[in-house]
């Protein structure tokens, strides 16, 4: 549905998004990753035509957002980061507003506003004054008027930022349902969002696309190796010597010394050594009261990948 | 042009939904009044034209009040982004703009229908020249708009677009004033791009082609200008 295509944007000397290329099939929820300034924005306001882009081409559901930028712009619903709206109207105003810019019918615009309304569960301050609105419900306005034009695309920038958790979670619900009936480009740097709604990521640094995967893909592509966290009732000394001796094991960390240690394994990559700790400290009259395997998170993975461009770069 | 009427509706509702609309129009018809009445009591004269020719400077200062919103506020609270990822075209969003401020500039003057009822009333006015003055005052109004929107739409703050739309148009007012008397190629270029004789021809009661070309070109100019700063975003 869109097709970037070595896409830049540049201000003055410094490339906010340096090159691009990536595709967002249709039905699929494409997460944008990258910390504050990466090019995540830039990049929307590019496919949004509201902004034109250095070099490259980008086209939004077969139209380029350069030459056919009114066509993209009817395939395309948007919110822009912060859900900029105007606080004197009214929310249904507002929705109708929006929807007659856009160019649903009037015979259809009453019950697509109110279908708006209904998902986005605003019903019961549809008459109320935008300004007085919680943040919450701001956002769900500002979806609300992305969908209005029932759009093939949904391009989110940013939808769950400065709402409290319940918000978040609601709003993060409201984006699932969405999926299910729409492509959505959403950009983000919170990392358990992504985890949860996207299909597919791509993390973005510095306008470089650094990698880009499944979410689960990234975690495993980046594991060097399982950590294992292990506490055992046992004599101490002989434990460590036992879990040292395991084929796979890289490293073994041992604190608490006393009567109950807790151990920290490194295992090689790709090795499961677990029932190998097991069996060993049985054999060796330690009692394991627990052990546990650390997954590598997103957001490790996150921090790995843009500390070390930095590393790069500098 | 649907979408322009639909712009149009929106900020002549915001205008009213906010004081601007009614503070504008209060102040206005306080000067405007206090102009009519010691003009007709210095001059005895049934007649608007001295007293319009004062009003053009409460019009300098008001307009620019009328239209600083129109942009400045966009760019400020960012709605100007979902404005303009709306499938619409620039050209509908300013002209949009640009009548809703007119309409609200053309409803600012109408009280002054006012002072013709109380002239009829007194004495036996000139018609034709209170109908000249009022086509005048539109057509200078649809300038002063469209200077007000220039300034606005290049900046975020509404009252720098505010001070700089009274500058400019104080300034074009006083071009034609300061000029007049003297002679030579350099003066009359200068009154003929300032407001003041265009609008003079008016209230003497003549609907010229040449001030109707005057207002009606300038502000075609303006509004294109306009057009072209809010699509400048695109290749900046």
């Amino acid at each position: 549905m869109i097709k970037v295509e070595q896409l830049a944007k540049r201000y003055a000397d410094v490339y906010a998004v340096d090159r691009i290329s990536f595709e967002v099939n249709q039905g699929e929820i494409l997460g944008l990753l990258g910390p504050n300034g990466a090019g995540k924005t830039t990049t929307m306001r590019i496919l949004t035509c509201y902004m034109p882009a250095t070099s490259g081409t980008a086209t939004v559901a077969g139209y380029d957002v350069f030459r056919d930028s009114i066509s993209v712009r009817r395939q395309i619903g948007y919110l822009p980061e912060n859900v900029p709206l105007y606080p004197e109207m009214r929310v249904r105003e507002y929705l109708t507003f929006r929807a007659k810019l856009k160019k649903v019918p009037s015979r259809e615009r009453k019950v697509k506003i109110d279908e708006c309304i209904e998902k986005c569960r605003i019903k019961d301050v549809q008459h109320q004054i935008i300004g007085t609105l919680s943040k919450g419900y701001r956002q769900r306005v500002g979806l609300a008027d992305t969908l209005v034009h029932d759009p093939k695309i949904l391009i989110l920038d940013e939808p769950t930022i400065g709402l409290d958790p319940n918000q978040i979670r609601q709003v993060r619900q409201l984006i699932k349902e969405l999926g299910e009936r729409h492509t959505i480009l959403l950009s983000t740097h919170i990392l358990p969002e992504v985890e949860m709604l996207c299909g597919r990521v791509i993390i973005i640094n510095k306008g470089k696309i650094v990698a880009m995967d499944s979410p689960s893909n990234l975690a495993t592509q980046l594991r060097s190796g399982s950590n294992i966290v292990l506490e055992v009732r046992g004599n101490g000394e002989k434990v460590k010597n036992a879990l040292s001796g395991i084929k796979g094991v890289k490293k073994v960390v041992w604190h608490d010394k006393g009567e109950i240690g807790n151990y920290m394994i490194e295992a090689e990559k790709g090795v499961d050594v677990r029932e190998d700790i097991f069996s060993s400290i049985v054999k060796n009259n330690g009692v394991i009261r627990e052990m546990k395997q650390t997954a590598v998170t997103l957001e490790e993975v996150f921090h790995q990948i843009t500390t070390q461009e930095q590393e790069v770069t500098t | 042009m649907t979408s322009t009427g639909t712009i149009f509706q929106r900020e002549i509702n915001s205008y009213f939904l906010s004081p601007i609309a009614y503070v504008v129009i209060a102040v206005f018809m306080v000067f405007s009044g206090y102009f009519f009445s010691v003009m007709l009591g210095l001059t005895q004269e049934t007649t608007l034209r001295y007293s319009l020719a004062y009003t053009q400077f409460i019009l300098s200062i008001l307009t620019p009040v009328i239209t600083m919103r129109l942009f400045a506020e966009e760019n400020k609270t960012g709605t100007i982004e979902p404005l303009m990822t709306a499938p619409i075209t620039d050209f509908e969003v300013v002209f949009g703009k640009f009548l809703s401020a007119w309409a609200l500039y053309n409803i600012m003057i109408a009280p002054t229908a006012f002072y013709i009822i109380f002239l009829a009333w007194v004495g036996h006015p000139d018609y034709g020249a209170i109908v000249a003055s009022y086509v005048g005052l539109i057509l200078m109004g649809a300038l002063f708009v469209a200077i007000g929107l220039v300034v606005s739409s290049v900046t975020k703050n509404q009252i720098i677009a505010a001070v700089i739309g009274i500058v400019a148009l104080l300034i074009l007012l006083v071009l034609g004033l300061a000029s007049s008397g003297n002679e030579g190629w350099f003066y009359s270029c200068l009154r003929y791009i300032g407001t003041y004789d265009h609008w003079e021809t008016f209230t003497k009661g003549l609907i010229d082609t040449r001030d109707v070309v005057y207002y009606v070109s300038f502000t075609a100019l303006l509004i294109f200008i306009v057009v072209r700063i809010v699509e400048s975003r695109r290749w900046r």
